[in-house]
């Protein structure tokens, strides 16, 4: 645990100081709803519109996210010296998904209300806790394939097209099932239970790519 | 005397490029081994299979009694490298980039200022290191490299970028306590004083050794020949 805080609070520091994934993934993501707004030339939205909206513009702001996610320990050595230290290397995986979740909330904070005011018809009090829950599901496939694609993507010359490439298809059943979790919460008069079935499945998807993430990892950091 | 290095028709391809072939050599442990060689000849590739980063595609290697790549996770943490990059976040301070290996490598933070003094650092700790000039990015990746007392360290070339006065208050952080000096390998160009400091030579041309011997038996003038 002493080397999982040491990275977490070094991911943490570097974001604080250079702020160069959080403000963009927020500025995104708003960005996005503001498009749809007019694109959709509706005055809102709700059910399972509302929830491939809101589903897709974290997807693509979390994409902002995933391309810096490596970049500061390729570019300043940062790899070398963690392979250097006796630690197991499974923990960089660990505090990079980790942070990278820590980003999805706050990318959260703000674009959630703002997808609420901008294009929700229904509002969300009702639903919040159900809201909250899938939301975590999400950000935590994201982030588990974030990271491990991040790895992959980061060596590679067209690193900011290949990360996305590369995890797009993987999250598909992450946006299914978050989709689909989402769309009776944001239909008018909606909250309700959650579906168990895609609960179960988005659950066991993270928690299966997770594992498979954390066998991977150690080799994907060899030369 | 224990053997700290040990390595058998050594080699490292990447791809078709061969950039190391056919090194053999055994280094005992407190001695330092200098490599010259000109630019592209290898150097840096021998630093980085000595220090667990690169598997070699050819021969057996064993530090510190571990045979690389197998055993390698038994030999980290026992080794310091200072390579060309000084492997420090630049938007953090000194002392916040030493505070994270330190926690790394399970070092007391009492440690991390009692090197940032050593190496004259520190007034300027807590500064980003975006903000030092060359020589003090060297001189905090000293102190990083040497942190948690590795009992093998290696140098590529670091002396670059310090002052006369700078290199000379490194030195005893690099060279260990008397008691116990490190075993160091440390690449440089510069023949008089790579041969002061060595007690094994070893010369790279094209990634093959062209030398290797005692530093004693070796002369500046075979160092240059390396260079033409």
């Amino acid at each position: 645990m002493r080397v999982l805080a040491a990275l977490l609070r070094k991911e943490l520091r570097l974001e604080l100081r250079t702020l160069e994934s959080v403000p963009g993934m927020i500025l995104f993501g708003v960005t996005i709803f503001v498009v749809f707004h007019f694109g959709l030339d509706r005055a809102s939205v709700e059910g399972d519109l509302a929830a491939g909206i809101l589903v897709v513009t974290i997807l693509f702001a979390g994409m902002l996210g995933l391309n810096r996610l490596y970049v500061a320990d390729e570019e300043q050595g940062g790899f070398d010296g963690f392979l250097l230290a006796p630690v197991d290397r499974t923990w960089l995986f660990v505090a990079k998904a980790g942070a990278l979740f820590a980003y999805l909330v706050a990318l959260e904070l703000v674009a959630v209300p703002a997808f609420a005011l901008l294009l929700l018809e229904p509002g969300l009090g009702q639903a919040l806790p159900e809201l909250l829950l899938v939301l975590a599901l999400l950000n935590a496939g994201f982030a588990i394939i974030a990271a491990l694609v991040g790895a992959i993507a980061v060596r590679t010359r067209a690193r900011d097209l290949l990360g996305p490439l590369i995890a797009l298809p993987l999250l598909i059943p992450v946006v299914i099932g978050a989709a689909r979790l989402l769309e009776p919460l944001l239909r008018e008069g909606g909250a309700g239970g959650l579906d168990a079935t895609w609960l179960a499945i988005l659950g066991l998807y993270d928690l299966v790519f997770g594992l498979l993430s954390i066998a991977v990892f150690d080799p994907l950091l060899e030369d | 005397m224990t053997t700290a290095i040990e390595l058998a028709g050594l080699g490292r391809a990447y791809g078709e490029r061969v950039a190391l072939r056919d090194v053999t050599l055994t280094l005992e442990a407190g001695r330092t081994l200098v490599v010259f060689g000109p630019n592209g000849a290898g150097k840096s590739t021998l630093l980085r299979i000595l220090a667990t980063l690169l598997r070699p595609t050819a021969g057996t290697v064993r530090v510190l009694g571990c045979a690389l790549p197998r055993e390698a996770w038994r030999a980290r943490g026992r080794i310091g490298l200072l390579g060309h990059d000084p492997m420090l976040y630049r938007e953090l301070s000194a002392r916040q980039n030493l505070r994270y290996h330190a926690r790394l490598h399970g070092v007391a933070p009492e440690r991390v200022d009692e090197l940032l003094d050593a190496v004259g650092l520190g007034a300027r700790a807590d500064d980003p290191v975006s903000t030092y000039s060359r020589g003090m990015v060297q001189r905090a990746a000293a102190a990083r490299a040497v942190l948690h007392d590795p009992e093998l360290l290696l140098l590529d070339e670091p002396r670059a970028n310090l002052d006369p006065a700078a290199a000379a208050a490194l030195e005893p952080l690099l060279a260990g306590p008397p008691q116990r000096p490190r075993t160091r390998v440390v690449t440089s160009h510069d023949p008089a004083g790579g041969l002061a400091e060595a007690d094994v030579a070893l010369g790279l041309r094209a990634g093959r050794p062209a030398l290797l011997a005692p530093a004693a038996e070796v002369t500046v003038d075979e160092i240059g020949a390396l260079y033409r």
